[in-house]
């Protein structure tokens, strides 16, 4: 692992794997009586998030919490941001409190490469503009294992807005890394320039992907993407795109349908295909985005404090006294 | 080169297990009430061979579980984040005898992290340690009440131990450093 996760590019198929497996094995600390472990006694994590999110920053929160960590939540809103202050004296600001991780959530693309340009701590990316979310890109493929054996040749269609998606970015990476086979399906004005080069297949008819995925994942589609232009109307694009009962027939039996959040119900999603509790997984994902952000925050900040140098350990090398 | 003699073979890890099934019945006059927690990983199988045998002696049977330290250590931020493995608790610890067992007793922190770890999950009437191999060397004040073989080493040597459902084979060996590296 790096000290930093700024890109799922950053990330070999080991780590994945790592990621993935001690996350298995956190997931249990959710069940107990008691839904804490002393990992990270003493250390301080804050979730820097200059965009409104509800379920990422709870996400890391809780999972912070559990292992024990004490987290500071810093919002852009009521804060000196609103005086002006730049995201650098922010962020040397809060490192000069004595902060182990930042957890930053911010609108520009590349702010967390950025940021860990500037400070000590470890820098984790939460969503930076439309260029990547690397934990939820982890938390789906989790969710991805639970139902299939392997990720290797698994068939994952990703449709919508996948120009402006940073979830689509990240994930694509990650499933790539994993060698599963990827399908993008959007209309052309919400492909980005130069998509062809991403590796992954393109697809302008939902209809005729459908039958052959194991995965169907549903981009949000922001309802302000309609005034700008990219689509003629948001009921064309709910009949072109959006899963509802009738498209969710014709997906194979054992395929199971994703969507990071929030969803626009009778857009990308039909209501009734986001509540099919056989098929949708929307509701794991919520659940196992804990997991996978206690074994991120482990994996990050349970080793040594000059972590940048350190050799990968041997897979599968026991570790005991 | 030829592999040195195993300190304990197959015949002597089974006789030891044997032997320490028979002193925890003793010890507890019978097996109600009893539990067997492993710690990750050579001492979940050994957890599992010593209820088979209690099961054995006594007929009823011991329940079993399984518990992971790496969340417990005191080591952490040290050295490289310790592999994770599946705590594995399916019974209620509450007022129970549990006894715990590992392969290995050294400085005894791996037996402390257990014991934290192991009342995060219920207040056990007592917790007792069954160990394989006693090497000394402790650096908390903790013993076993079980012990399969003492050896005494010094810090430069590594006591491996092997076992059928994890290696291939059960067998104890005592490597020096320039074994290990070499």
């Amino acid at each position: 692992m790096n000290k930093h996760l700024l890109s799922a590019a950053d990330l070999s198929a080991f780590d994945i794997r790592r990621v993935l497996d001690t996350a298995r094995h956190l997931a249990k600390v959710t069940d107990r009586a008691i839904k804490k472990v002393p990992t990270l006694r003493g250390r301080t994590v804050c979730n820097l998030f200059f965009e409104d999110s509800t379920r990422t920053r709870i996400s890391f929160e809780l999972a912070a919490k559990r292992l024990s960590a004490d987290v500071i939540n810093f919002s852009a809103r009521g804060s000196s941001l609103s005086k002006g202050e730049s995201l650098k004296d922010t962020a040397l600001t809060i490192e000069a409190m004595g902060v182990d991780a930042i957890v930053l959530r911010h609108g520009a693309s590349g702010a967390a490469v950025r940021l860990a340009g500037w400070v000590q701590a470890h820098v984790v990316n939460a969503g930076d503009g439309t260029h990547e979310h690397p934990t939820q890109a982890l938390l789906d493929l989790y969710t991805m294992r639970q139902h299939f054996p392997s990720l290797a040749g698994l068939r994952v269609a990703i449709v919508g807005d996948v120009l402006h998606s940073r979830v689509a970015r990240s994930n694509v990476l990650a499933l790539k890394t994993m060698g599963a086979e990827v399908t993008l399906v959007a209309p052309p004005t919400l492909l980005p320039p130069r998509v062809e080069t991403w590796g992954v297949g393109i697809a302008y008819d939902l209809d005729a992907v459908l039958p052959k995925q194991d995965v169907v994942m549903l981009l949000r589609l922001q309802l302000e993407r309609q005034t700008a232009g990219y689509l003629p109307t948001l009921r064309e694009y709910a009949r072109l795109y959006g899963l509802d009962a009738r498209r969710l027939a014709a997906m194979p039996g054992h395929a199971i349908v994703m969507h990071p959040g929030p969803m626009n119900r009778g857009v990308e999603i039909a209501a009734e295909v986001a509540d099919s509790i056989q098929r949708s997984v929307v509701t794991s994902q919520v659940a196992n985005g804990i997991s996978v952000r206690m074994a991120l925050l482990y994996l990050l900040l349970g080793g040594p404090a000059v972590a940048e140098a350190e050799p990968a350990p041997a897979a599968g090398q026991a570790v005991g006294t | 080169m030829t592999a040195p003699r195993p300190v304990l073979d197959a015949a002597d890890i089974g006789r030891i297990l044997t032997r320490i099934s028979h002193e925890i019945v003793e010890r507890n006059k019978g097996t109600a009430g009893l539990a067997l927690v492993g710690v990750h990983r050579r001492g979940v199988p050994l957890a599992r061979r010593l209820a088979a045998r209690l099961a054995g002696i006594e007929g009823g049977p011991v329940p079993v579980g399984a518990i992971d330290v790496a969340m417990y250590r005191d080591d952490i931020g040290m050295r490289p984040p310790a592999a994770t493995h599946d705590t594995d608790l399916p019974f209620d610890l509450s007022g129970r005898v549990v006894v715990l067992v590992d392969d290995v007793l050294f400085t005894g922190r791996t037996i402390r992290a257990a014991l934290d770890a192991l009342v995060d999950f219920g207040r056990p009437h007592a917790i007792q340690l069954a160990v394989l191999v006693d090497r000394g060397h402790r650096e908390l004040p903790i013993r076993a009440d079980y012990v399969g073989k003492n050896i005494p080493t010094s810090m430069d040597e590594d006591v491996q131990v092997a076992v059928a459902e994890i290696d291939g084979a059960d067998e104890v060996h005592i490597r020096t450093r320039e074994e290990l590296v070499g």
